[in-house]
Formats: structure tokens, sequence, C-alpha cells
């Protein structure tokens, strides 16, 4: 076992107890089924997660509804969601005429893989995480792009118009949105001093959401474009293209992109509890007292939190127009993000190693200035955001198709 | 590299073409170059079966035009009815036929708002709200006539019964509480940023273009011309109600979504000064069941909630209409809808076509 390996509790304690059972000569065995297990616990942990998401999804949407929701299928309706994927397993798998079977294929697989990818490097309790990668941050941001390339091929191959559209607002979309994503996490990793994942969870004497509420904001929006939530769906605008680019996928095909797309909410939101909420530990019990509930449940209950205010968001705004939604990214929250990464980048030059008083003295400036940001962005859309926008170019329909 | 423009089929199965509605549109990239209409999945040949039945009959065709409303497509063809049969219906019956009208409109005008923020991708809430209150007037029209959305509730002269007792109460209560159901519309709506920066000036139909397309209703009313049918040609008792007219002032999509909400609350208005003035007596005028008005021809038209619904009747003398015509304001009104969308964004032609709130059963007849 590496030194790298030391501070990871959960390894070490199946290590040991696998170590135990096997002859001595396997030891090299027991080290991978440590970690295939632990693999196994994530993967199905994002399984479960994603299915319970549809579950609460849908009962919370009832209930800003005023509707009830999905309660028949087992008690309060909880097998919902398991009902739903066994239909989709049990139904007939078309490839369209026109699609290029071999990316219409292989599509879902690649939007799904980064999903369990994404939760290696998250710390899911104390000392319990798959790995722990010194460039965690990183990682996470270079895994999350892959699913562009999985929507614009499912989009492509697919050999239909609507989809085609949906890819073509994918690459612009996603792409685009990429960039403010990365900018504001760079605010927590200067005030950190790593990248790695546990360390910023340790780092985080103030949560991060105190100490960086535009990376907050910046990351909260880029991460809903990401992941084409409301107001940022129109990869798969059903009043406009439909579906987008899942139009022709049915069966478990289709059951895959939607997996991706839930299980993205509850990685997405569990990488923000980490980032932003100190992940694991007690807000209110200090580390070293005696806990009533364990680690992993405070992680839970910070994940559903952030799950929460993606399905609130859904419930209460309308869609945005794809030039919106560009110039969102471009003229508002890259601004934000670079200017959270400035004032980040001065504070932490000013205080190098920062009292508990400098860090509220942080807060405070670092809250001003957001809602001041907040305020002046809102006045210049109010001001310059609704200019209409229809530029006619006299062509007709060709006569042939007439 | 070279571009071309790509022909999308929206339609017929689409979701947001509000039945089976096909627009053949021209794209380049997003932006909408040109768009053609593509009607008639759902033709029943309405005029021509009229021909072939008793007068009496045709009511429950109308109910088939706009299901949405069909209160009003009732009023609208007995109206044609007695005016070629000069029959006046007792006054009891005509306040009857405005409320259930006016009830008619407020569901439609919900509908229609909320299928308008469906249209814009909120996912469901409004249109919960809208459906919500809906339930509430369907549960009215039920009382009056036992049915929720084909109600054949209006003869020639006059309804087919008198409200029953516990109509009223409920009544009532109905009009106390809307008020308040529109006022949480109107904050959930009317201030939304989002709802601004996609309605705001997006389809603009200028008041001259309205009225050379022959546009009718909340639209026309949107691009700033004060004409409502219930005031220009006050039919039935509407002459004894006060209301006032919304008019918009820019003729976008905004405007539309503002005026149909303003035009409940005058609706209300006169629900109550309606429950107020009602006078006692019977409410259908005694008519033999085979009607034979003398050879001639009638047009009546009345201010349904999508524009002037008119209906143009000739009888021979026979008990069916030799000729029946429909006016129907959801398929006028669509007449603008090439120079409402081109150069707009492919989102935003969902949006303006949703705006102009139109029914396939009218459209299609």
């Amino acid at each position: 076992m590496g030194p790298w390996l030391e501070r990871n509790g959960l390894y070490r304690a199946l290590y040991s107890l696998l170590d135990g059972l096997l002859p001595a000569p396997l030891g090299w065995l027991a080290y991978a089924l440590t970690g295939f297990i632990i693999m196994l616990l994530l993967v199905n942990g994002v399984l479960l997660g994603a299915a319970l998401l549809v579950y609460m999804e849908r009962r919370l949407l009832g209930r800003f509804q005023s509707r009830l929701g999905p309660n028949r299928v087992g008690p309060f309706g909880l097998l919902q969601p398991f009902a739903d994927i066994l239909k989709l397993l049990l139904k007939e798998d078309v490839v369209p005429r026109g699609a290029d079977v071999l990316l219409f294929t292989a599509a879902p697989v690649a939007m799904a893989a980064p999903l369990f990818l994404l939760t290696a490097v998250i710390p899911f309790g104390q000392n319990a995480y798959l790995a722990d990668l010194n460039i965690g941050v990183l990682y996470i941001l270079a895994v999350t792009a892959l699913s562009t390339l999985a929507i614009f091929l499912g989009g492509w191959a697919t050999g239909n118009k609507y989809a085609l559209f949906g890819a073509m607002r994918a690459v612009a979309q996603l792409i685009s949105y990429e960039v403010p994503l990365v900018l504001s996490l760079v605010g927590i990793v200067l005030l950190a001093g790593s990248m790695s994942l546990v360390e910023v969870v340790e780092a985080q004497r103030l949560p991060f959401l105190l100490l960086q509420p535009l990376g907050f904001f910046v990351f909260f929006a880029a991460t809903s474009a990401e992941l084409n939530r409301t107001p940022f769906d129109l990869l798969e605008a059903e009043s406009e293209i439909v579906a987008g680019y899942h139009v022709e996928y049915t069966g478990m095909r289709f059951g895959l992109f939607q997996l991706a797309e839930f299980g993205g909410v509850v990685v997405s939101s569990a990488v923000m509890a980490t980032l932003f909420l100190r992940g694991w530990e007690n807000p209110f019990v200090p580390q070293g007292w005696p806990q009533v509930l364990p680690s992993h449940l405070w992680f839970g209950l910070k994940t559903i939190f952030f799950i929460f205010l993606f399905i609130w968001v859904r419930a209460t705004w309308p869609r945005l127009r794809i030039d919106q939604v560009m110039g969102f990214a471009w003229k508002v929250l890259l601004p934000l993000a670079l200017l959270n990464l400035l004032l980040t980048g001065v504070e932490v030059w000013l205080w190098p190693r920062p009292t508990t008083a400098q860090l509220w003295g942080m807060v405070v400036v670092n809250w001003a200035v957001a809602l001041a940001c907040l305020v002046a962005f809102s006045a210049l859309m109010e001001r310059w955001g609704r200019r209409p926008t229809a530029s006619v170019v006299p062509v007709r329909l060709p006569a042939e198709v007439r | 590299m070279q571009g071309e423009p790509v022909i999308l089929n929206l339609g017929p199965q689409h979701p947001s073409t509000h039945g089976v509605f096909r627009l053949r549109v021209l794209l380049d990239g997003e932006v909408v170059q040109d768009v053609e209409p593509v009607f008639g999945y759902l033709h029943r040949g309405t005029e021509k079966l009229a021909e072939e039945r008793a007068y009496v009959q045709v009511v429950t065709l109308t109910d088939r035009l706009d299901y949405v409303s069909a209160m009003t497509n009732n009023q609208a063809y007995v109206l044609a009815v007695e005016k070629l049969a000069g029959i006046r219906p007792p006054e009891r019956g005509m306040y009857l036929r405005v409320m259930a009208a006016e009830l008619s409109r407020l569901a439609s005008h919900l509908v229609a708002t909320g299928f308008f923020l469906q249209d814009l991708g909120a996912f469901a809430t409004p249109l919960m709200y809208c459906f919500r209150e809906r339930e509430r007037v369907l549960d009215l029209m039920e009382m009056l006539c036992g049915a929720r959305i084909t109600f054949s509730y209006m003869r020639p002269g006059g309804v087919v019964q008198d409200a029953p007792e516990d109509f009223w109460p409920a009544l009532r209560r109905f009009l106390t509480e809307m008020p308040h159901y529109l006022d949480e519309l109107e904050r959930l709506l009317a201030e939304n940023e989002v709802i601004l920066a996609r309605t705001k000036g997006v389809g603009v139909l200028p008041a001259a273009v309205a009225i050379n397309a022959s546009v009718s209703g909340p639209v026309l009313r949107a691009s700033g011309v004060r004409w409502d049918i219930r005031k220009v040609d006050p039919y039935e008792v509407y002459d004894r109600f006060e209301f006032d007219i919304p008019v918009g002032v820019n003729g976008d999509c905004y405007d539309r979504m503002m005026v149909r909400l303003w035009e409940m609350r005058q609706s209300l208005r006169i629900l109550e000064q309606a429950a107020q003035q009602i006078p006692g007596g019977p409410v259908r005028a005694p008519l033999p069941f085979f009607l034979r008005p003398p050879p001639g021809e009638a047009y009546a038209h009345v201010e349904a909630p999508k524009g002037e619904l008119g209906f143009y009747l000739v009888s021979d003398g026979g008990i069916a209409p030799y000729r029946c015509k429909i006016r129907s304001p959801s398929f006028i009104n669509l007449t603008p809808l090439r120079e409402m969308v081109r150069g707009w964004k492919l989102a935003d032609l969902i949006v303006i076509f949703g705006s102009i709130d139109i029914n396939m059963g009218e459209v299609d007849r």
C-alpha cells in the first residue's frame, strides 16, 4: 500500500480485512479488490441516487405545481423510478434508418461514462474516497467536458434535423459555459492552496459558499447549463426541437441519456457540496467532538440541498433563447468569474495565512462585491437586454418544396 | 465551407403546435427565413355536415369547433339562427348565455396563457396553475348543463335549461376567489425577467398589418386597436354592462399575453353585473323542434375568446341550413404569421405562434 493511501480510512479498513482473509501471495489481489469494492459502491450509489432523484424531482415538481406527482407504485410511489427503468429495459431498441449505427450506439455510453468517472475523486465521508488525485478539480472539469462530445455524437449520428439542431446548440452552449465554469473554480483553488478535493474540504475553515459568493453563482449557473437544466435546457427544448439530441433514442439507450442527465445533477450537487459547503464535515459540531450523525449523512444532506436548488429553478423559470444563453455566458458569467478571480487573488496576496477575523473580512467584502455586481448586471440587462433582435432576410421557400 | 438553409417540418405531431398543425420552416441556422403553414389534418367537414342536420342539431357540431370555449361557438350559431328566423329569446335566457360565454372566455384565456408559458419552456408550473382555475370554470359549466367540454347548452330561442339553485352560490364564491388567483398569476408572469426577455418586442404585429390581415380578438387589441364586437356591435345584453376593452401598445407577444390577463378581469366584472341584473322568467322561447326559417340569409358574429367568430347561414325554407359558413378567428388570425416570424429564431417562432392562441378544431373545421 502506497503512502498516498495512508489517509484513506475506508480503503485501509477494507484492505486490511481482505488482506487477512487472503493467503499472503495474493496480497496484490486484496489491493485490487478493495478498489473494485469501492467502485461498486460508488457506481451503485450514483445509480440509486439518480433513481431517487427522479422520484424526488417528480414529487417536488408535483408539489410546486399543485398536483400529486407519482404515488401509485409502492409506498408513496417510491418504486416509480424502478418501474420506469423496467419499462425502458423492455422497450424495443430502435435504430433509425438514416443513422450512423456505430456512433448512434456509442453515444449513450459515452454520455453516461464520465458520470461514474467523476465520482472517483469526491470524498463522500470522512477519509472515504476512491482516489485522492492532487489535480482533483482539474480532473472534474476535464471529465465533465466529455459529455459535450457524447451529445454531439448522438445528435449528429441520429440523422434527424431536430437532433442536429440539438447537437449544434450543445456544441455552442456547452463549450461556451466551460470557460466560466473553469474560471469560477480558480478562486477556490487559490484559497485552498490545493486542487485535491480532500484538501479543499479540509481547507474550508469557513464554507467557500461564504467566501466565494460570485464563484458559486457562476459555478451554479454554468453547471445548470452544462447539465442542460432550465433555463438553459435548449439542447432538448421540448417545445421547440421536441427532444433535441436524443429525439430518436428509445428503450435503455434513452434511459442512459436520462441517467446521465439525472446522475449528472446528483454528482454535480455532490461536487458543489464538496467545494462550497465543506463536504462531509458537520456544520454544527466541529471536528474532534463526539459526532451524532456519520459524516456520510452530512454529505448526503448537503448534496440534497443543492439538488433541491436545481429542482426549484426548474419549476420556476421559462427557457432562454440561444442568443440570450450565449450572451449570458460571455457577457455576464465570464466577467463575473474574472472579477471573482481578481478579488480572490488580491485577498490571498494580502493575507496569505488569514486569521478568522480576516476570513470574515473577506466574506463581507466578497458578498458586497457580489451583490453590487448582480445589481449592476441586472440594470445593464434591463437597458440592453430587451432590444428586439429580429433580422429579416428576404428568402422564400424554394418552389419545389412549396 | 458553404452553408445552406434547412427545411424543417414542424408538426403535424409536435409538442407545441397545439394540435395537428404543420409548419414548413426554412431555417438558416436558427433563424427563420420563411414559413408555410399546412392545414387540414383535423378537417371534419363541419360546414357540410351542418347542411344535413336540423337547426337544433347543428349546435352539437359547433361544440367541436373551438373545443376550449364551446359556449361562444354555441352562442354565435344560435344568434345566427335567431336572426334568420326572427326569434327573440327571453331575457333570462340571454343573460344565461352571456354568463356562459364569459365563463368560457375565462377558461379559454387560462388555457391560452398556460400553454403560451409552456411554449416559452416553463416546465408546466404556470400551465398547472391555469388549469387548476379552469377546473373551477368547468365545474360551473357542469352545473349549468352537465358537460365539461362539449356543452351544447344553447338552443335557438334561449338555453336548454335554467341554472340550478346551487349554481348561484357557487358562482358567487368563484367571483370572490378568482381575482386573487388572477393576482397570483400576474405576480408570477408579469415581471418575470426571463418572460420579459423572451416576449418583449418579439413578434411585433403593427396595427396596420393586423387590420389588413383581418385579425381580430386579443391579437388585434394587443396591437393597439380598440375593436371588440361586444362594444362595436353589442349582441344579446352586452350593452347593459359596464366593462373596458384592454388594449396593448406594442403588439408584441408580451402584450398579447397581458391583454388576455386583463380581459379575464373584465369578464369577471361582466359576470358580476350579470349575476345581479338577471331577471326571472322562462329561459327558452317555445319553438318547434323542426324549425323552418323563411328563405333568406343571416350573418351573426360574437366576440369569441380568440376573436370574431361569425356564422353565415342561408335558408331555403327547409328544416336544415342550405349553407353554413363559419368565419373562425383562429384561422384568420394565422394570416400575418409569416410577417411576424420571419427573421426571428426557431424558439421565437414557437413563442409567436403560441401567442396567437389558435385552436386546430377551429382552424380546420
